[in-house]
């Protein structure tokens, strides 16, 4: 499953995917993001006949991406390799903006 | 000063249901969806998967009550009491308050498999406009979601959106649909569905001199416009329905289709109840499975 979390607004669109079928619950993500924007749970919210724990975006966060995640995303061409997507081995995350 | 009551144009009717085929008595399990929402709340009861009885009213000011409100209406015309209920899933934006909850499922899912029992299994695009927020679903033949995002930032674009709408222009809200499309020629959106925005300009346009009918339309198409950057988003794949209460409207519905160029689903069933209704089948997929496990 595609999980978007997050929002459009008149600003743009920002978006965190986590793509559900290649999240491992590994952690490695919970621990890299200086914002502690994800979480790993039992149980996947958005299918209670799974029974396997996943990473998500936490509830609190997703309405704050664009601010959040700002210090990880320096305005310029250059910018550097996000730190949540650099860590998870199974390409899970990727982001709309 | 006269203290004379004012309409209110944006309320809608509240409505319950049993299914007169149905003896609860012969079921297996009996299962509880409820769906408490922002701006209203559903209680379905299925008798071993099939839909038996249900309440749709409006959302009061706690969540624990408008779920216990909603089930008793359900139960108002049975004669089911609530001991007899073998699980009840909490779903909606008040879920994590529902008192009689064994366990709550996010809307997300809930939608997706309400919209697969409403419409079929051919259903891969679903769209729920809620009172305040807007989602996009993707799903399989069994109803399991397999993309989706929520828009719940704003009100934009949502059911609470039409409500102040409707409200601003003294319009009943069951009207605002019909109403749009009587218009000469269709005016240019507004351009933007913030509702505090949209409300300005909406003066701004009858001082312009427009009907009350084309601020109307021009609206709906602002809305139509936004839902659809959504839906683009998670990719719209045929066949496609549009559950919640914006699902009545059909100056929204109506403007959206039409530039998706694809034709919304047909249910007799109360779109507003589809986000119960998945609550109540996962609670009797929940049942069958935890006796298979012979517990
Ligand atoms: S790093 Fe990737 S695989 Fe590990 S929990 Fe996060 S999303 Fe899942
Ligand atoms: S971009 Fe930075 S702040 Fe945003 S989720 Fe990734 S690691 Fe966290």
């Amino acid at each position: 499953m595609l999980a978007n979390y997050g929002y459009s607004d008149g600003s743009g669109n920002y978006f965190i995917t986590i793509d559900t079928d290649k999240c491992n619950a590994c952690g490695a993500c919970v621990e890299a993001c200086p914002a502690q924007i994800f979480q790993v749970v039992d149980e996947d919210p958005n299918d209670p006949m799974n029974e396997e724990p996943l990473a998500i975006v936490v509830a609190g966060k997703k309405k704050k991406l664009k601010y959040e995640c700002g210090p990880c995303k320096p305005s310029g061409d250059n910018r550097p390799a996000l730190p949540c997507v650099m860590v998870c081995e199974g390409c899970a995350i990727s982001h709309s903006w | 000063m006269s203290e004379e009551k004012r309409p209110e144009f944006w309320r809608w009717a509240e409505t319950n249901w049993v299914n007169p085929d149905i003896r609860w008595e012969d079921a297996q399990f009996i299962t509880l969806g409820i769906d408490v929402g922002s701006v209203s709340s559903q209680a379905v009861i299925m008798a071993d998967g099939k839909m038996y009885a249900y309440g749709n009213m409006r959302t009061g000011s706690d969540s624990p009550n408008s779920a216990r409100n909603a089930l008793k209406f359900a139960l108002g015309k049975t004669t089911l009491t609530e001991v007899k209920i073998s699980y009840c899933i909490g779903t909606g934006y008040g879920r994590v308050n529902v008192p009689m909850a064994d366990r709550t499922v996010t809307e997300i899912a809930c939608h997706a498999r309400g919209a697969n029992f409403f419409y079929g299994p051919k259903v891969r695009t679903v769209l729920d406009v809620g009172g305040q927020d807007i989602k996009a679903i993707r799903c399989d033949e069994k109803g399991k979601v397999t993309n989706f995002l929520m828009n719940d930032k704003c009100a934009a674009g949502t059911g609470r959106g039409m409500e102040v709408f409707s409200d601003l222009l003294s319009v009943p809200i069951g009207e605002v649909g019909e109403r749009s499309y009587q218009v000469e020629k269709e005016p240019p959106a507004v351009s933007s569905t913030c509702v505090v925005y949209a409300k300005s300009e909406a003066t701004g346009l009858l001082r312009k001199g427009l009907s009350t009918n084309e601020v109307l339309a021009a609206y709906c198409s602002a809305m139509a416009d936004r839902i659809y950057s959504l839906l683009e988003r998670v990719g719209v794949e045929p066949e496609f329905a549009i559950t919640g209460g914006m699902a009545k409207n059909r100056g929204v519905v109506g403007r959206l289709t039409k530039k998706m160029g694809l034709e919304p689903l047909k249910t007799s069933w109360d779109t507003q109840l589809a986000g119960a209704a998945g609550a109540a089948l996962f609670g009797y997929a929940l049942c069958q499975k935890s006796k298979g496990k012979g517990k």
